[in-house]
């Protein structure tokens, strides 16, 4: 291991080590303890300037119900639900399929069509946007819910099939020859072999694609913009402008709207991390 | 009917299921891209005919000051990025022990990472505020006045950079954490019988190993410095006047609220042609790596 690990025999540097990381913890989070004592404090105390004081009173309850009572919050957080949800399952399904074949199948034009998937992500995206819009207008889906599905589940499929097909590939190949010996179909192996085996890889794959989708901001402004079908990131954005004064308001909505990808994150932690490093590190 | 399924069965289903996936990708993502493209040689307000201009668009863009600013402010974004990962690493070695409670303090290390981009900007908009913002309480108890950041054109876009570096470092840092967790240590330790320590053990021995995934958090150190518009947007809509703009925030306006649908194109062109000059850059150090290694 590197660095040197802390032994058990050396308290005196165990506590000085942990007194460390502590001060580097909290400046790290500074800001956003800052938006967490801010979302805790009442109207009130903005009003008279006290902001960094001791609240006069604690309103954890009322303005995180405010939130969802005095702004159209709740109904954004409806919105991005209905969109990534869905978008996820797409996403997964496709890439499944995609990630399959082009792991175990070899025909001409394979590479390229992965390279073209791997390609385009990392392409900035923003490039995309006036035909897009074009497109969801053309389909008559634009400022629709399905717009901002169609997408995401395009989009992300070029990172999720490059996440399926190093798994897939990854998996003995005694299981896909045994299938073949017993003249199982390409769709037998699919739902006898693959899908049972990709689970751990869905799940870890699901919680990036959640989060991707949850906190995406630059298609929310570009397809929806209307209130109806507006996801929180755009929404946050709009009530930043509406609420200017109210920055309890502001804070709280602020860490309503970063819970469900922080919850996903703090509960499947290990899987998050086995996604995103996944190829970084043994490539 | 059937005897043709039968005969084609073994890349009947292949087809099936690559369709799909292909198909939506291409249509949304790769023709797309191509298109604006295209559309960048065309006079469009978006709902109207398009009439082809030729390049006039580029060459409007090549006289725009906006767009020069615009492409400073990215190279300004790409540069301070690339503090990321050597940031990114410096915690990953700091938090990488194995006692008890680290667990929790490197899940809380993460967290800048797992919001979205527009809460990290409304955070940091409430960190800069002027005049109640935790930074001029700090400048406060120093007894001078804090600076309004995100209102002075000469300082605004270091701070918006500032902000979009802490979900990036967060980010380096998972990927680093990875890649300390899968060091031959047969190697450290033969390094640490030789006398290796600190920062030589660090140049002559780790860092080699973690080359891959330095590679891979400069990759996405420069994608990140390339997409920035969220922060951009919801910190300063671009301003003051233009000064904090992006390629990718400008090429919005331009299109969505000036209806230059054409111009907005062509910005989208230089921010692909940038992107396309790194795409050959990486090919080309991963190529170089792997002739390395083999």
């Amino acid at each position: 291991m590197y660095p040197r690990q802390i032994g058990a025999g050396e308290p005196v540097k165990k506590a000085l080590y942990l007194t460390a990381v502590t001060v580097v913890l909290l400046l790290w989070l500074l800001p956003l303890l800052a938006v967490l004592m801010t979302s805790i404090r009442p109207g009130s105390d903005i009003m008279m300037g006290n902001y960094w004081g001791w609240p006069s009173s604690f309103e954890l309850v009322e303005n995180y119900l405010g939130v969802f009572t005095q702004t159209p919050m709740g109904h954004y957080f409806f919105n991005s639900l209905v969109i990534t949800i869905p978008s996820v399952l797409g996403v997964l399904c496709l890439s499944t399929l995609t990630g399959y074949v082009l792991s175990r199948y070899r025909f001409r034009g394979n590479i390229l069509l992965f390279a073209v998937f791997v390609g385009g992500n990392f392409l900035p995206f923003q490039i995309m946007m006036i035909p897009v819009r074009n497109l969801t207008l053309a389909l008559g889906i634009y400022n629709t819910y399905l717009a901002l599905i169609v997408f995401h589940v395009a989009f992300q499929t070029g990172f999720a099939t490059l996440f399926m097909r190093n798994f897939i590939a990854a998996l003995p190949d005694e299981l896909f020859e045994a299938a073949r010996a017993e003249g199982a179909s390409p769709l037998q192996t699919l739902i006898h072999v693959v899908v049972p085996l990709v689970r751990p890889a869905l799940a870890a794959l699901a919680i990036l694609l959640f989060t991707f989708i949850w906190n995406d901001y630059f298609w929310a402004v570009v397809l929806s913009p209307s209130d109806s079908v507006k996801p929180v990131t755009a929404g946050l954005a709009n009530l930043m402008g509406q609420y200017a004064a109210s920055w309890d308001l502001v804070s709280a909505a602020t860490i309503v709207i970063s819970l469900p990808p922080v919850a996903l994150f703090f509960f499947m932690q290990r899987h998050f991390v086995r996604g995103l490093t996944m190829g970084a590190v043994k490539g | 009917m059937h005897s043709l399924l039968h005969r084609h069965r073994g890349w009947l289903w292949p087809t099936l299921f690559l369709a799909p996936g292909v198909i939506l990708f291409w249509v949304v993502i790769v023709a797309s891209s191509a298109e604006s493209l295209r559309i960048s040689f065309f006079q469009w307000d978006g709902l109207g005919d398009m009439s082809w201009v030729g390049v006039d668009n580029y060459i409007a863009l090549f006289h725009d000051p906006q767009f020069y600013t615009s492409l400073k402010n990215n190279i300004i974004w790409l540069v301070l990025f690339m503090a990321a990962p050597p940031l990114g690493l410096a915690i990953a070695l700091l938090v990488n022990q194995q006692l008890r409670g680290l667990r929790l303090v490197k899940t809380l290390f993460f967290m800048p990472l797992v919001m979205s981009q527009v809460a990290v900007g409304v955070v940091f908009t409430w960190f800069y505020d002027p005049a109640n913002g935790l930074l001029a309480l700090v400048f406060r108890a120093m007894n001078a006045t804090a600076p309004a950041l995100l209102s002075d054109p000469q300082w605004v876009t270091v701070a918006v950079v500032i902000a979009g570096l802490w979900p990036q470092v967060s980010f380096c840092m998972i990927l680093f954490m990875a890649g300390l967790n899968n060091l031959d240590d047969s190697q450290i330790e033969a390094a640490r019988v030789d006398g290796a320590r600190g920062f030589r053990m660090l140049y002559h021995v780790v860092l080699p190993q973690l080359r891959q995934v330095n590679f891979i958090a400069i990759a996405i150190t420069v994608i990140g410095a390339l997409r920035s518009f969220d922060m951009v947007s919801v910190m300063t809509g671009g301003g003051p006047f233009g000064s904090s703009s992006v390629l990718a925030y400008q090429m919005y306006e331009e299109s969505i609220q000036s209806y230059r649908f054409g111009y907005g194109a062509a910005i989208a062109a230089v921010l692909f042609v940038i992107m396309a000059l790194f795409i050959a850059w990486y090919l080309y150090r991963m190529l170089r790596i792997e002739r390395g290694t083999a």
